[in-house]
């Protein structure tokens, strides 16, 4: 009788099913290995011995940032979204030619500023979320829904995911370009900057900015933009990416404009008179790689 | 102190014409005290990818072995290889998942691709994944290999040739620094070999 009464509640409310569920899992919690792959999710595991070296006094590693110009603006007929090209690592260069502009959708991009993984990876999460939402739905993917996916993802982590992100594209709604912070807040903008060259560019957008762009008033405005965030501001260099969505078309202009080439190559190169001592050597030979040719021969006999 | 600079290390890779290489120093020490000359920083995933991890020694081999776990696991699957974009992807993965609390070290990732193509990247200690087409550095040592590396390096050099540009771009950028040295551990691979070489270095 006991046993059925236990089985009742476990089929009866869902908040009852839910405190079952818990409970479980804490269970399961102490006596897992950790060797199984995880179930998705942040991990924890290493918080309690990073916490023990940072109190004997080694300090955290710094991360790696895009300092960052990201840009974006609402035109005639779509949306145009500006990047520059530079990771920081500190007050280090890591990556000159980095690539700030994610895809999320075919019709739907995203800039990000802030720490890089984090940028990477919530809208490379966004993005599979979007597409299976496609899926299932049939249709494009809105804007406001990545927006929300978005908010939703960085507003329950209170800001630790450092993600600053400008998000433009255009659905069956129309053209939408939106901000959103590392705290979750979101604004809906004609035309928007963010990153550490945000003042730089938008000052630029301030004083030329008007509704009713051309194609190519917009790139133009959108690239001289991005070029003060490279010249003004130290966290942000190297190139200018462009990507212009349209209704049912996208170009993504990787590099399209190069204002910081490389000055001095030498066509000569270094060369090594003096040539380094080796004390050992050991070479490995490959195997070579063999092509499998499927043979059409008969099916097999049961 | 920065918990970088509790071992010391210093890891390379550049991109050659078909080939590649990765290089790295053999020092292990606890802070000033040198305590091995022989650690192995670059490990073998399978015969084309390489990964040479920096930073924290313990963080440094537990994620290798957790890395050796899921290649395997993944060649019982699908019957092949990973591919090196496809290991990044993975590596990248497993430091993001520990965001909040992460494995202190520094992967350089360099193999060779579909039709021999060279692929290196490296990361930061959460995942952020920077692709190069040139060379990558880590380590204590980075801001020197930086420099060393942007000096040396040509596009397109044979084996040879790019042999002894890593080493002496190693050798010169860890002579910087107090935290790594003693010597330079270069593997070369070509589509055809792998060749390992044990470099003289400044004992200091």
């Amino acid at each position: 009788c006991f046993q059925l009464f236990l089985l009742l509640l476990r089929f009866e409310l869902p908040s009852s099913r839910k405190i079952f569920k818990t409970r479980v899992v804490n269970r399961k919690m102490t006596h897992s290995s950790v060797d199984l792959p995880p179930k998705g999710g942040f991990s924890f595991d290493l918080c309690k011995r990073n916490d023990m070296l940072t109190q004997k006094g080694l300090k955290a590693p710094s991360f790696l940032k895009t300092g960052t110009t990201i840009v974006g603006l609402i035109f005639k007929d779509g949306v145009i979204l500006g990047a520059d090209t530079r990771a920081t690592e500190g007050p280090i260069v890591a990556d000159k030619n980095c690539e700030k502009i994610h895809y999320m959708a075919p019709n739907i991009y995203c800039c990000g500023a802030g720490t890089a993984a984090d940028t990477e990876a919530v809208t490379d999460m966004v993005s599979s979320q979007l597409r299976l939402h496609r899926y299932q739905t049939g249709r494009d993917s809105r804007v406001i829904t990545a927006l929300t996916l978005l908010k939703k993802h960085l507003f329950s982590y209170q800001g630790h995911v450092s993600a600053a992100l400008v998000l433009g594209g255009v659905d069956i709604t129309g053209p939408h370009l939106h901000t959103i912070y590392p705290h979750g807040s979101t604004d809906t903008l004609p035309f928007a900057t963010m990153g550490s060259g945000s003042l730089a560019a938008m000052s630029v957008f301030e004083a030329k900015y008007k509704e009713g762009l051309t194609r190519d008033e917009g790139i133009k405005l959108v690239a001289e933009a991005i070029c003060s965030g490279i010249f003004n501001d130290l966290g942000s260099g190297s190139n200018v990416d462009i990507c212009v969505i349209t209704k049912g078309h996208k170009e993504y202009l990787r590099n399209y404009m190069e204002p910081n080439p490389r000055t001095y190559v030498s066509s000569k190169g270094y060369s090594f008179t003096k040539k380094t001592e080796v004390l050992l050597t050991k070479i490995t030979p490959l195997s070579e790689r063999v092509e499998i040719v499927e043979v059409a021969g008969e099916a097999m006999e049961e | 102190m920065q918990i970088f600079e509790y071992n010391g290390s210093a890891v390379v890779a550049m991109v050659g014409k078909n080939c590649f290489a990765i290089a790295s120093d053999r020092r292990l020490g606890v802070q000033l005290q040198t305590i091995a000359t022989d650690f192995q920083r670059i490990s073998k995933i399978h015969d084309r990818v390489f990964i040479g991890l920096s930073g924290l020694a313990t963080d440094v081999q537990t994620l290798y072995q957790r890395l050796v776990f899921r290649h395997k696991l993944y060649q019982l699957r699908e019957e092949r290889d990973m591919k090196p974009e496809t290991f990044a992807s993975l590596v990248s993965a497993i430091l993001y998942e520990k965001r909040f609390g992460p494995y202190l070290c520094q992967p350089v990732i360099a193999g060779l691709g579909d039709d021999d193509k060279p692929f290196i990247c490296t990361m930061d200690s959460i995942g952020a994944k920077e692709l190069a087409k040139d060379f990558v550095v880590s380590g204590t040592a980075s801001e020197s290999l930086y420099g060393a590396c942007e000096a040396m390096y040509k596009p397109d050099m044979e084996a040879e040739e790019l042999f002894e540009t890593i080493s002496q771009a190693l050798l010169s950028s860890v002579d910087r620094d107090c935290l790594s040295g003693w010597g330079g551990h270069v593997y070369i691979v070509t589509p055809t070999e792998i060749k390992e070489r044990i470099l003289k270095g400044r004992m200091d």
